[in-house]
């Protein structure tokens, strides 16, 4: 299992990551779009947990990108603001929709439920 | 004073509620107005009406006076002129049928005196004067035989004429009476004249009868004005009139005059052959009684149709009014709503940007927290004092920033009475963008703010001033696309005012919008769900504060709405800070 987590909070996905790790479960963070293409190129992450905003770049661009890079690749869209419209966007488009702050328990359940319809 | 209140309708004293929208109108002045117009428009046509019917009534009455006065002036002259000239044409007659001789004898002139007593009366007596102008022959109840007329003027004017008839006077008798006489030609070239004293009793019986209305008068004046037959009320006979003597005239005439006891029409004739007018005298005042008596009538009915006229205007006048106050009532009541519920919508909407702020510090804290507990859960080993430390200083400040952000919000929210302070207007501009800075960086929008250093501050109520600029802000970013460009500028346009500008480069207002912007429920974004009522309140806020709001744009290359605010006079912070 390899995650990524992209977000422009850099101490939210560095702490985020380093919890998984220590998990036992293998994660990386990008906080903008363009660090986050390289590294999916760069790696074969299972699935990357996107922020809905950011600087000049919405989760669902950056999940478009991400996707033509990788296309057996999973989503969970991560979001601060809890509108309508990211919801509908988030659940439309994406494995799962999590509204921060987020429990560690309820991130790696959509995680792996995210992962297994994947497989299943 | 008590049924005066109560009678007063609600709107006199003014809009008690409705905040910064009650005066629209000035209702005691439209009320004023309103009766003035109405007024003018019903009463004065009622009234010229009334005056010149007045006027064409008195005229035609006068008319129809002066008329009769004419026509019975005419019909006394002919009685009298018929009168004197039947009894001249009896003398004629008995002069030219009786012989000069027979004549002399007091037998036949008494059987003649007789008979003309008995066919045309009024014949006192009968004379006959000779050439020499003695009396040669009398008959009648003086002693008159042998008296010289030859001086006389009426002896020398029968002579010359032919004939005469004198006006009234006493003579010899002391009786009123007159004289005709006539001249009759002898064979022999001489001539004698017959002479007959008539008695003015027929002439007065004739003017007494006559159907006079108006306390009328008919009376004979000679031509030095002596009144020669009695008078009701202008003196009795031989005394002189008191009205002027009329000139010449071959016809009736008819004129008005005016003395002292007033206005009087005055009818005349001469009568033919004689020294005599005639005159009818009436007096306007009675003739006019009818009019008088229509006149009270028409002034009564006047009166009442404006008292019953002005009734129903002031009633319809305060009725209308005051359904204007009413609705006008409850269009500000719904507009100081409507202002309260944009409040409430703005702090809604900044509430959810503010909750996605809010949230992404808290999730650091959480991640934070979580991973200083899976250190000691899961790490191999403790984690160094330093490390925790970091970790502690990261969740300290992000605590810190998610209590920056409610503070600011709570400043706004705070903000719900009407409380008049110096405010900056660079500081309330900063402290609205700073809600919008997340919403910029996310649609990379370009903020800029021009602001002087030592702009003054002026005398305002923050939180409205806070809400304007909000509103303005707010549409500016809807209008633009990501990426766009928003500049604030902070300037003062003349030394006693100072302004704000938001200008945007986003899509513009038609011009044909324009002037239509700042009314009520014009939306632009009506499918967006916008409501018309944003800048019709931040319009109405600018007038509560003492401002004005302009706008100018260009369709395609933004829109720049400026507030401006006029400086306190003598402002020089001797105004203490409450807020």
């Amino acid at each position: 299992m390899n995650i990524l987590f992209v977000d422009d909070e850099s101490e939210l996905v560095s702490a985020l990551a380093e919890r998984l790790n220590l998990r036992g479960i293998k994660a990386d963070y990008a906080t903008d779009g363009e660090t986050a293409a390289e590294k999916v190129r760069a790696n074969a992450y299972d699935l990357a947990v996107l922020d809905m905003k950011m600087p000049g770049l919405s989760g669902l661009d950056l999940k478009k990108k991400l996707q033509r890079l990788r296309p057996g690749m999973r989503f969970i869209f991560m979001t601060g603001h809890g509108s309508e419209e990211d919801f509908r966007a988030g659940s439309s488009e994406a494995a799962g929709y999590l509204v921060k702050p987020v429990r560690i328990e309820d991130l790696l359940a959509a995680i792996n439920q995210a992962l297994a319809a994947g497989q299943g | 004073m008590g049924l005066l209140n109560r009678l007063r309708p609600e709107f006199w004293n003014g809009a008690a509620e409705g905040g910064p929208y009650r005066s629209l109108f000035n209702y005691r002045r439209l009320w004023r107005l309103s009766v003035v117009l109405l007024a003018a428009v019903c009463l004065t046509p009622l009234c010229i009406m009334t005056v010149i019917d007045f006027g064409v009534t008195k005229r035609a009455l006068t008319q129809e006076n002066l008329h009769r006065t004419t026509i019975t002036t005419t019909n006394t002259r002919r009685t009298l002129s018929y009168f004197l000239d039947e009894r001249l044409a009896a003398l004629n007659f008995a002069a030219r049928s009786e012989v000069y001789d027979s004549l002399a004898k007091p037998e036949r002139l008494a059987s003649l005196l007789k008979d003309l007593k008995a066919a045309f009366g009024g014949f006192m007596d009968l004379g006959v004067i000779d050439a020499s102008g003695r009396q040669i022959a009398y008959v009648g109840p003086y002693d008159l035989l042998g008296i010289d007329y030859s001086s006389q003027e009426w002896f020398k004017s029968t002579v010359d004429a032919g004939h005469f008839i004198s006006d009234v006077y006493l003579g010899f008798r002391n009786v009123p009476h007159m004289v005709i006489s006539v001249r009759a030609d002898l064979p022999d070239g001489g001539f004698f004249v017959l002479r007959a004293a008539v008695d003015t009793q027929r002439i007065n019986d004739i003017l007494a009868n006559l159907d006079l209305s108006g306390s009328g008068d008919a009376f004979l004046v000679n031509h030095d004005g002596v009144l020669q037959t009695v008078s009701r009320s202008h003196g009795s006979v031989f005394e002189r009139l008191s009205l002027p003597v009329p000139p010449h005239a071959d016809r009736s005439e008819v004129y008005e005059s005016a003395t002292a006891e007033g206005g009087l029409i005055i009818g005349y004739a001469y009568i033919e052959r004689t020294p005599l007018i005639l005159m009818v005298v009436k007096r306007q005042a009675e003739l006019m009684k009818p009019w008088y008596a229509m006149r009270l009538d028409l002034v009564g009915f006047l009166g009442v149709s404006i008292c019953i006229i002005l009734v129903v205007i002031l009633g319809v006048a305060t009725y209308m009014v005051e359904k204007i106050f009413v609705a006008d009532q409850t269009r500000a009541k719904t507009l100081q709503q409507m202002e309260h519920t944009n409040r409430m919508a703005t702090i809604g909407r900044l509430a959810a940007g503010v909750a996605h702020e809010i949230n992404n510090p808290l999730a650091i804290i959480n991640e934070k927290a979580g991973l200083v507990k899976d250190l000691v859960l899961y790490g191999q080993e403790m984690p160094t004092p330093e490390r925790l430390s970091a970790l502690v200083d990261s969740i300290l400040a992000s605590v810190e920033r998610a209590g920056t952000i409610t503070k600011r919000l709570l400043t706004f929210a705070r903000h719900q009475d009407v409380h008049i302070e110096p405010v900056s207007l660079a500081k309330a501009a900063e402290e609205v963008l700073s809600f919008l800075t997340k919403e910029a960086e996310y649609r990379r929008i370009q903020v800029d703010v021009e602001a002087a250093t030592d702009l003054p501050s002026v005398e305002s109520d923050r939180g409205k001033l806070q809400q304007i600029l909000l509103n303005l802000v707010n549409n500016a970013f809807q209008a633009m696309d990501d990426g766009g460009h928003l500049i604030l500028r902070v300037f003062t346009p003349s030394p006693e005012t100072v302004a704000v500008s938001v200008a945007d480069n986003g899509c513009g207002i038609p011009a044909a919008d324009v002037k239509r912007i700042f009314e009520p429920f014009f939306s632009t974004k009506k499918k967006k769900g916008g409501t018309g009522l944003g800048l019709s309140i931040t319009y109405g806020l600018v007038q509560e504060l003492g401002g004005t709001l302009t706008v100018e744009s260009e369709l395609g290359h933004g829109a720049t709405f400026t507030v401006t605010f006029p400086l306190v006079k003598g402002e020089t912070g001797e105004h203490s800070v409450r807020g």
